[in-house]
């Protein structure tokens, strides 16, 4: 008992030459199909030099186009040959003239001859497969496809949605159930002639003759009609990607061939000589039964899908440039934006960075450079800290800033005397984590000593700019973590606000706050409002401070201290 | 976009299509094998001056890759170049007097070229001092490359021009003839890169870098552009707009997915700064035949006396394409 392979073949003579000359050397009858659209003079070339073969036939030659039905009558001729020909051939194993076989091909027929009823053909109904490409799957069976796809893609869009707004559909004929998979398989005797001498077979390749991709649903379809035992996959690794075309094998997927103990791989690159030269490899008796394990290759070639739709999230490059607007976060990582916090805490970055092992910047945004942590000039990646530099494209210099620092959390001081290119980034960037301890501006104007008539413009400034992000920040679109709370409120709770921060950006190695870091001293600090709303300038953002310190100097007011209980 | 505007985009490639013939008069053949060229050859293009010293590794990296045949333009070179390549077996060499500036930066004439000898042919165009990575380079030829794009139906293949520089002073960065520049000069900037999308022809605008780190921190709008468009399936009705950094169609400049996803890329390294850079700084500023009449060389060498340090604490060591795939300067996407 024997397998036979029908090995289709359209391209790359010598490559399928030397697979064909493989089979017959491990006692393999061919039957050999070459498609219509190959030259005569290629083809008599072919043709003569398997012709010391004994037991390779050529079938009747079909035009074949990829979608279209000349694959099936291709491999129906082909098939029918081979049992013909060949009555001790009890599996028939379909293959291109781009399939290696990577065990010898003694495992194989060892493998079936102990599965001697078994079909392998990846087999599944419509509603189970996600690998359709053209989002056709139930429809390739109920609509008609008279225009190629690769040749009149619009033709073929536009009749399809055509059939699909008249609500046209094409019936099934009775007893079948679509299924699809995979295009190569291995079947019995029984179940090919079972298919091939099916007295409905006209009727079955009317219909079929207008079903979309048939190869990959014709066999797959009626083999759940006749065979007795369907294992449903297919015995030549093969993978796709996301458009539907098949992945190829070089030389250095050696590796991973090797391990995957799959009989026969498709495609290969026609060049790749290692691997030609590597496979079949020889026997190993404690392999013999293997069965294939294709996970490695499968991960692999996962993660190219993966990362070509999908791709890294908050990588700007020159093949992923996404637009902004319409992905989902901005940037590779979570980041907090901190706002007024270090106005309130003279030394906040250095207690923060203490505190949470993040990387905290100044002011990223300042109008002079960028402060990046450490007062470093470049950053990561070689980010300049120029101003210029950065505010030609703001928005990028975070995005770039998220992605190269992206191991560390990245935390930045804002603030409404800096460049506010970034404002609705932060908002609507998922991965933004935004504070606001709003009316903080006031405090430096405060502690700059200078009299309320002096920094009154600067003050409408600050607000008027703050106010504007805020704005942002409360808008529907703003997506972003936000936390906005006015001056008078945080200084009177601030313990509350810096163990979430704290939390939020350490995570799991947050530590319970037992010390506030020292706070701007504020003493006179209402009265210094209560002096800019007397110059007619109104800091609404600050929230309400106590009056009574307004009303003079008083003895300093020894400072709350704050407890916090335990948690 | 409108119809009008690529009305007007056709217009201007025939154009242009008409001046490089009319530039290509400029040329005179010095060696002509062109008939060696087989149907599925991958042709390299460039043109030169004065690059005696850099030609030898040149055409050594590009054959090892399994480019097949080289078309040159020698751009009045006086230091023996000229006839260094043209007795190459692979070798087809044109040469002219004719200006640099005037021909848009050698395009009209590589344009022409391309014309007749590239038609369906994958195309490299590169100069001497840019060095093509593509992922798996180190274990699969450019044919294997070319074949893929080929089964994907993809024409044109981006490769960003990343700017290598040695540590410390470029003019301490000795570069001999034949030898690997990569062993000289070899840190660049990972992660400093801004582009933005140019609506008209449709390609990305990327600069960045140590040139706009170093030389444009005040005027980054001056920059130079990084995007290029090197591999190419040519067709006589193509045509490079300005170097190789847009092309039209412009359909050919869609290198980039705009849904989240990574297309195929690579990258052109760029060892430019070396130790006949500074040389070639003031004489090119003198000579004003380059972009904007060579500002870029004018702001080189006003700026650090023609020898700058270009290496940062964060420069980056090169190591292979694996490390600039991490990095996410190229991506191998769906190539796997």
């Amino acid at each position: 008992m024997t397998v036979g392979v029908v090995m289709l073949v359209h391209t790359a003579f010598d490559r399928a030459e030397q697979m064909i000359r493989h089979w017959v050397a491990g006692g393999c009858p061919v039957v050999v199909h070459v498609d219509k659209k190959v030259d005569a003079a290629t083809y008599t070339r072919f043709v003569n030099a398997l012709s010391n073969l004994e037991h390779v036939h050529f079938s009747e030659r079909q035009r074949c186009e990829w979608g279209a039905w000349g694959l099936v009558a291709a491999s129906q001729g082909a098939a029918k040959l081979m049992l013909d020909q060949f009555p001790d051939v009890r599996h028939v194993f379909l293959a291109s003239g781009a399939c290696l076989p990577l065990r010898p091909v003694s495992e194989l027929c060892q493998y079936l001859d102990a599965r001697p009823d078994t079909d392998f053909i990846e087999s599944a109904t419509t509603a189970d497969v996600p690998w359709t490409v053209g989002g056709l799957d139930r429809e390739r069976f109920t609509l008609r496809f008279p225009f190629s796809w690769k040749k009149n893609r619009r033709l073929f869009d536009r009749y399809v949605r055509l059939q699909q707004i008249v609500g046209f559909k094409r019936k099934i004929p009775d007893g079948v159930v679509p299924h699809m998979g995979s295009q190569w398989w291995c079947l019995t005797r029984t179940t090919l002639s079972a298919i091939l001498n099916d007295p409905k077979r006209p009727e079955y390749d009317r219909y079929f003759h207008r079903v979309w991709i048939p190869d990959e649903s014709y066999y797959q379809t009626l083999a759940r009609i006749h065979a007795r035992k369907i294992e449903s996959r297919s015995l030549t690794l093969s993978k796709f990607d996301f458009q539907g075309k098949p992945h190829i094998f070089y030389d250095d997927h050696q590796e991973l061939l090797m391990r995957s103990g799959s009989f026969v791989a498709r495609k290969i690159w026609p060049q790749a000589e290692l691997l030609f030269k590597t496979f079949p490899r020889k026997t190993e008796p404690a392999r013999i039964m293997a069965e294939p394990n294709t996970s490695t290759i499968d991960r692999v070639f996962g993660k190219a899908v993966e990362r070509r739709t999908r791709g890294r999230p908050g990588l700007y490059m020159q093949s992923r440039f996404p637009n902004m607007e319409s992905e989902n976060g901005f940037t590779a990582a979570p980041y907090t934006v901190l706002q007024g916090l270090d106005d309130v805490f003279p030394d906040f970055t250095s207690w923060l960075a203490k505190r949470t092992g993040a990387q905290v910047h100044g002011h990223l945004y300042a109008k002079d450079k960028a402060h990046f942590a450490g007062e470093e000039t470049v950053f990561r990646g070689g980010i300049s800290d120029g101003a210029r530099l950065r505010d030609y494209n703001g928005r990028m210099f975070l995005t770039n800033l998220v992605w190269n620092g992206r191991e560390r959390h990245q935390c930045f001081q804002f603030g409404p005397a800096d460049t506010q290119d970034i404002r609705w980034m932060l908002a609507k960037d998922t991965n933004a984590s935004v504070w606001v301890v709003s009316g903080a501006w006031a405090i430096p104007l405060f502690l700059s000593n200078r009299p309320a008539s002096e920094v009154r413009a600067e003050a409408s400034r600050l607000q008027r700019i703050e106010h504007k992000l805020l704005k942002v920040l409360r808008s529907p679109y703003a997506r972003a973590r936000i936390n906005i709370s006015t001056l008078a409120d945080f200084v009177d709770a601030p313990m509350d606000i810096l163990q979430t921060i704290i939390d939020e950006m350490a995570g799991h190695r947050a530590t319970t706050l037992t010390e506030v870091p020292k706070m701007a001293d504020l003493t006179r600090f209402a009265a210094f409002l209560q002096d800019l709303k007397n110059q007619g300038m109104h800091p609404f953002l600050t929230g309400d401070f106590a009056v009574d310190d307004a009303q003079g100097p008083k003895q300093p007011r020894s400072r709350k201290p704050y407890v916090v209980g335990k948690k | 976009m409108s119809i009008w505007t690529s009305y007007r985009l056709r217009l201007q490639r025939k154009r242009w299509k008409i001046r490089a013939r009319r530039k290509g008069r400029e040329l005179t053949a010095v060696q002509d094998r062109t008939e060696q060229i087989q149907p599925t050859d991958i042709l390299l293009f460039c043109t030169f001056r004065n690059e005696d010293i850099r030609l030898p590794y040149f055409l050594n990296y590009y054959r090892a890759l399994g480019v097949n045949h080289f078309i040159l333009v020698d751009n009045n070179s006086d230091d023996g170049g000229q006839t260094y390549v043209a007795e190459q077996p692979d070798v087809s060499l044109w040469t002219t007097k004719a200006g640099y500036g005037d021909a848009r930066y050698g395009v009209d004439w590589l344009t022409y070229l391309q014309g007749k000898y590239a038609h369906g042919h994958w195309t490299l165009t590169v100069d001497v001092d840019e060095f093509f990575v593509y992922p798996f380079c180190d274990t699969r030829p450019i044919r294997a490359l070319a074949d893929w794009l080929d089964a994907s139906e993809v024409r044109s293949f981006g490769a960003m021009l990343l700017d290598v520089y040695p540590k410390g002073p470029v003019s301490a960065a000795t570069y001999t003839r034949g030898q690997d520049p990569l062993k000289v000069a070899n840190w660049f900037d990972s992660g400093n890169y801004i582009m933005t999308r140019n609506a008209r022809l449709r390609n990305l605008w990327i600069q960045g870098g140590p040139r706009a780190r170093m030389f444009f921190a005040n005027k980054p709008k001056r920059a130079p552009a990084l995007n290029k468009i090197p591999f190419v399936k040519w067709s006589r009705a193509y045509t490079y707009v300005s170097s190789t950094h847009m092309i039209l169609p412009r359909g050919l400049n869609l290198v980039y997915d705009q849904q989240g996803g990574e297309k195929t890329s690579g990258v052109l390294l760029h060892a430019k700064f070396l130790n006949t850079f500074s040389g070639r700084a003031s004489e090119e500023a003198h000579r004003a035949e380059h972009y904007g009449q060579g500002q870029e060389y004018k702001s080189y060498a006003a700026r650090h006396g023609a020898d700058p340090d270009l290496w940062c604490k964060w420069s980056e060591q090169y190591i292979n394409w694996r490390q600039l795939e991490i990095l996410g300067l190229m991506s191998k996407g769906n190539w796997a």
